[in-house]
This record gives C-alpha cells, sequence and structure tokens, in this order.
C-alpha cells in the first residue's frame, strides 16, 4: 500500500448560483514513503490547489467535489477537525512560496516554532526550545538561539524559508509538500534552499512533494514528474523518462521552452496561445487549442491518462527529439 | 510596526503631541493623587462647613485662601472636588473602554474569521446598536435604573451602571474596526502557514490574527475614552450619571449650572474647562497616534 493515494479528486467552486466549475477534475497520485514527486505545471493548472486539498484545506466558497486522499490507508478528508488536525504539521508539512508572508510578523521565530510543537506534542517550554534551536543548526542557520527571539523582519529571505524549512521538520513529518519553495528567492539562494530540501529529505527519510514551474530543479530533486494542465493530470512517469523522451505534447513544448534549450541570440521557443481559465475550458482535451497534432477526436473527448500519458497522439521518441 | 524608540522621536518632534501629553499627564496624575494632594476630601461631609459656600476664587473680593478656586453651594472646594471628580470621570471613560474592547474585539475577530451567517449577524446587530444613539440607550437603561433602585444602591453602583451602559452601548466601534482587519489579514498566508501546521480556529484568531490588527485598536481605544469621559458628563448633566456627593465632572458642571444666574459662574465654569482640556487632549493624542502608526503617513526616517 503507497503512503499517500490521491484517487479521482475533484475539486469545484461556485459559480453563480447553482453552477460550479472545477479546479481540479480527477487527479490521481500515488507516493511511497521516503519518495519525491515533482507536480509541474503553469500557474492556474491546480498544482496548490492539489496540495491545499491533500490537507483539506480548500478554503470556503470552494470544496472537495469527489475523491479520496488516502494516507496510510486512511481517507484524509473523512477525519474530523481535530483528526486532521493531528495530521496537518505533525505528518504532512508544508512549506510555501514567500517566506516574507508566511511567517507572523508581530511574533518572533521562537514563538512560531514552539508553538508548532506545542501543538502536536507534550513538551515543556524549555524542551521545545532546545528542539527548535537543534533544527534552526540543521537548516545551517547561523547563531541559533539569538535567532529564536528575532523577528520575522529582522531575517533576509533566505534565512526566513530557512525558518520555514525547520518548522516544517519540527515534527518529524513523513511528507513535505514544498509549493514553489524556491520562487520568491534570489537566483543564488534558490540552489542553496533546493539543495538543503533534498539533503534533509534525504537524511530523514522524508517524502516530498515538489510543487513548481521549473523543470530543472524537478530534475534534479525528483524521481517521478506529474505534468498538470488545466486542473488534471496529462503525462506521468519517471523523472528521467520524461525529461529524455516526454509523450504529451505539452510536456515537449514546456521542456522546448526550457532557456537552455535555445542557442545563443536564438528568440526562445514559446507554446502558442496561454492556458484556458477553469471557467472556459474547450471541449474534449483542454490543450488541444495550443497543440499542433490536435485532430477531431481530441477536440470531442477528454483522453485518458492510460500509460503515463493523457492524449491520444502521443509522441514518439524520435518525433520528442526533433 | 514601529519601533519605540522611533515612536519616542516622534512624539519628541511634535509639539501639539507634547503639549496634550502633558496635560493629560497633568490631569491623570492630579486625580490620581487626589487623595494626597487635595486641600480637603469633598466625600467627608465633616470637612465641609455650608458657612464657606459658594465662596468666589481667591483673587476675588471675598474669596478665602483655603478655595483657589472657591467653593460650592454645599461649601466644597472646587479645585478638590474636580480633582477627585476628574478621577471618576477618567474611571469610567476608561472603564466604559474596556468593556467596549473586550465585547467589540471578541465579537469583531468571530464575525470576520468566521464569516457567513455568524458575520451577518454580528454586524447586523452592530447596525442595530449604532442606529440606536449611544446617548438615548444610556438614558433609557439609567432612568430604568434610578427608578427602580432606591437612591443609596443608585450611587453605590452608579459608577459600574455607567461603565457597562456606555461600554455595551458602542461595543460596535470596536467590533467594526476589528472585523474590517481581520478580513484584511485572514487572507494572508502566515493565516494559511498556521492552518497547515494544525493550530485550531481559536489560536489562529487570538494568537495569530488578533496581534496583527491592534494598530486601529488602539487609535480607536484612545479616541473612544474621550467620547465615554464626553457621554459620561452629558448623562451627569442630565442627572442621570453620578450622584452628586460623588461627583464627576459632568456632575459638578450640572450643580454648578442652577448658580450660573446668581453670578456664582467659577462652580460651573473650572469644571468645565477641565473637562475640555481633557477630552481635547484625548483626542489629539489619538488623532497623533492614529498618524504615527499609519504606514502611509510615515515619513522616511523611521
Amino acid at each position: 500500500m503507497a503512503m499517500l493515494e490521491v484517487q479521482d479528486l475533484h475539486v469545484a467552486f461556485p459559480r453563480g448560483k447553482r453552477d460550479e466549475v472545477e479546479a481540479l477534475r480527477g487527479v490521481n497520485l500515488h507516493l511511497e514513503k521516503g519518495e519525491r514527486l515533482g507536480v509541474v505545471g503553469e500557474s492556474g493548472a491546480g498544482k496548490s490547489m492539489l496540495a491545499f486539498a491533500i490537507l483539506n484545506l480548500i478554503a470556503d466558497p470552494g470544496r472537495v467535489s469527489g475523491g479520496r486522499v488516502m494516507f496510510h490507508g486512511e481517507n484524509l478528508l473523512d477525519l474530523s477537525e481535530r483528526g486532521i488536525r493531528g495530521i496537518r504539521g505533525n505528518r504532512i508539512s508544508m512549506i510555501f512560496q514567500d517566506p516574507m508572508v508566511t511567517l507572523n510578523p508581530v511574533l518572533t521565530i521562537g514563538t512560531q516554532m514552539i508553538e508548532t510543537l506545542k501543538a502536536h506534542r507534550k513538551i515543556s517550554d524549555a524542551e521545545a526550545r532546545k528542539l527548535c534551536i537543534e533544527r534552526l543548526k540543521q537548516v545551517a542557520i547561523p547563531s541559533a538561539e539569538s535567532r529564536m527571539d528575532a523577528y520575522p523582519h529582522e531575517l533576509s529571505g533566505g534565512l526566513r524559508q530557512r525558518v520555514v524549512i525547520a518548522i516544517a521538520l519540527l515534527t518529524d513529518p513523513e511528507l513535505i509538500i514544498a509549493d514553489e519553495p524556491t520562487t520568491a528567492l534570489d537566483v543564488t539562494i534558490q540552489a542553496e534552499i533546493m539543495a538543503l530540501i533534498l539533503k534533509l529529505c534525504r537524511e530523514n527519510d522524508v517524502a516530498l512533494i515538489l510543487i513548481t514551474h521549473d523543470l530543472g530543479v524537478v530534475a534534479e530533486v525528483t524521481e517521478r514528474i506529474m505534468i498538470m494542465y488545466a486542473g488534471l493530470c496529462v503525462e506521468e512517469g519517471r523523472t528521467q523518462d520524461i525529461i529524455n523522451a516526454p509523450r504529451h505534447p505539452y510536456t515537449a513544448g514546456l521542456l522546448k521552452a526550457l532557456p537552455q534549450k535555445a542557442g545563443r541570440g536564438q528568440r526562445l521557443y514559446q507554446i502558442p496561445g496561454s492556458m484556458p481559465p477553469i471557467t472556459a475550458l474547450p471541449p474534449g482535451c483542454a490543450y488541444n487549442p495550443r497543440c499542433e497534432f490536435a485532430a477531431d477526436r481530441c477536440r470531442a473527448t477528454i483522453p485518458p491518462l492510460a500509460g503515463g500519458v493523457a492524449c491520444f497522439h502521443p509522441l514518439q521518441e524520435e518525433e520528442a527529439a526533433s | 510596526m514601529i519601533s519605540f524608540s522611533a515612536f519616542l522621536k516622534r512624539f519628541l518632534s511634535d509639539p501639539v503631541a507634547i503639549g496634550a501629553g502633558i496635560v493629560l499627564l497633568v490631569l491623570v496624575l492630579m486625580a490620581v493623587l487626589a487623595p494626597l494632594i487635595a486641600p480637603q476630601n469633598p466625600y467627608d461631609p465633616l470637612q465641609l462647613d455650608i458657612m464657606d459656600s459658594e465662596m468666589p476664587p481667591a483673587w476675588k473680593p471675598g474669596g478665602d485662601e483655603r478655595f483657589l478656586l472657591g467653593t460650592d453651594a454645599q461649601g466644597r472646594g472646587v479645585l478638590s472636588t474636580i480633582m477627585y471628580g476628574t478621577g471618576i470621570s477618567l474611571l469610567i471613560g476608561v472603564g466604559a473602554v474596556i468593556v467596549q474592547a473586550v465585547l467589540g474585539i471578541t465579537l469583531g475577530l468571530i464575525a470576520g474569521y468566521k464569516g457567513g451567517w455568524i458575520d451577518s449577524f454580528l454586524m447586523r446587530l452592530a447596525d442595530i446598536q449604532l442606529s440606536l444613539s449611544t446617548l438615548m440607550m444610556a438614558i433609557i437603561a439609567l432612568a430604568l435604573f434610578s427608578a427602580a433602585f432606591d437612591a443609596n444602591t443608585y450611587a453605590d453602583y452608579a459608577i459600574i451602571m455607567l461603565i457597562l451602559v456606555i461600554g455595551i452601548a458602542e461595543w460596535p466601534k470596536f467590533a467594526r474596526t476589528v472585523r474590517s482587519s481581520v478580513l484584511g489579514e485572514k487572507k494572508k498566508e502566515y493565516v494559511d502557514a498556521a492552518r497547515v501546521i494544525g493550530l485550531p480556529a481559536r489560536r489562529i484568531m487570538w494568537g495569530h490574527i488578533l496581534p496583527n490588527t491592534l494598530t486601529p485598536v488602539l487609535v480607536i481605544s484612545t479616541i473612544q475614552v474621550a467620547e465615554a469621559i464626553m457621554i459620561e458628563a452629558s448623562l451627569s448633566f442630565l442627572g442621570l450619571g453620578m450622584p452628586t456627593d460623588r461627583p464627576s465632572l459632568g456632575s459638578l458642571i450640572r450643580s454648578g449650572f442652577e448658580f450660573i444666574f446668581s453670578g456664582s459662574w467659577w462652580i460651573t465654569l473650572f469644571p468645565a474647562l477641565v473637562l475640555i482640556a481633557l477630552v481635547l487632549s484625548l483626542n489629539l493624542l489619538g488623532d497623533w497616534l492614529r498618524d504615527v502608526l499609519n504606514p502611509k503617513l510615515r515619513r522616511g526616517e523611521d
């Protein structure tokens, strides 16, 4: 049994009085203990929605309208409020995009860390403080003791993200969901933070769901990739396989658009068009208006995910290479 | 947020703030230290002599140097009654604001965080409360209270009643301010982060969101103290507030008002001046505080 198994997950938002639009349209995902999965897609593809849905934290007026999130064989969506709170931040942690806004500006680092720990463990203040300092040292924060009494605005962006990571690791979680953990950071800090996350996951045997739109990062860190488009998974498989031989035209387009692929002085490749908003999806495959291989069948029926790709005309290896 | 040293610097560079601060400090000290420094205890009938009544201020002909600002009809020194009365006015003002703040912050926080029908219900309740004038509500409540109990009981509980009535009538101001701040704060990611950590809603509301909404609360608290003192003075002036044997500034003005046409203007004028100084200094400080704490109006050097 997989550690985490998301089955046919739907998330819907109301439109008008009776109508609903779906932000997630049936996503499947499985994750073994200690495994690292990359979730890749454009803004609005439903990546963050998936992360929040796993923790049953879809904010009003949205709701999970179908599917199951099995964590060690237990459906997280069926748990009581108290039950799910015991999972959140304890067995599943989350790291957000922008460390400037995820720490509470009026509470010290120490207060926020100790509070997290005390929400899940019966532990004295002194012990909690000791453990927090230990974790801060683990994420390579210099003079950890004095940082405990610092306010978030006294730390740089990179340091703050390290604090956020330390908080995520506090309770020895089995799974960390990192939602674009380096997007808001300086380029020079990005690599450091990513390397730190990778190292800590390996050392502590923590599974990772890395949500990003940076295929380069995913290739370095993850073992498997899931490509999302307009609320659906369009391709899934081992990272190396997908990077070397993408089968969905969208994945191929994303890879082709990497700046490294273009020669010096050459125009960068761009997938024509943009992702349709979830309120105005075309019939059939959501990618068909942008796809050069689109046929009548693509415009009529949504291709099912079969053999790791949701496409009626998956690319062959030689096509992808061209 | 603003650091304490920057706060002090801003204060010392603003003459209006310094002036208002000094006036308020003097009045508060005068009220707190009244039992020690007042020339006379106006609550102690043994110290009063009816022969001393309606004496003009000391510098006027017929004045007595024991009573710097003259005496009222019962022979109480106006200066002493003002000292004690300021204390009662301040006590009621601060007490009423504490009641307002506790009620308003709790209900505003719940309305803003929970949203939905709870929010609608609480805010309509606030609308209803606001559409009834505070003074009218207070007059009805206090009139009922003074009719229901005899004069002695009324005198004993007048302070508590005034605090409760003014406090309950004015809670929507706090509730609305807190609610609107909460609506802004709860969309921020640190709230999502707190939920992801697995904290219960109660902890998120009180421990995480509330500290981020305290700036506007601090500003309206100051203004509301001035407002509460004014309401109390109005009620006392109408004879529904503090009884004349334990007078607040409002009841002093009222008791002197009867004598203003017989020439004893000092009984009314001096408490009125103190009331104006008290309310004005509180309002000026409140305005200054609002400007200082508003990041949009903050100057570069902070």
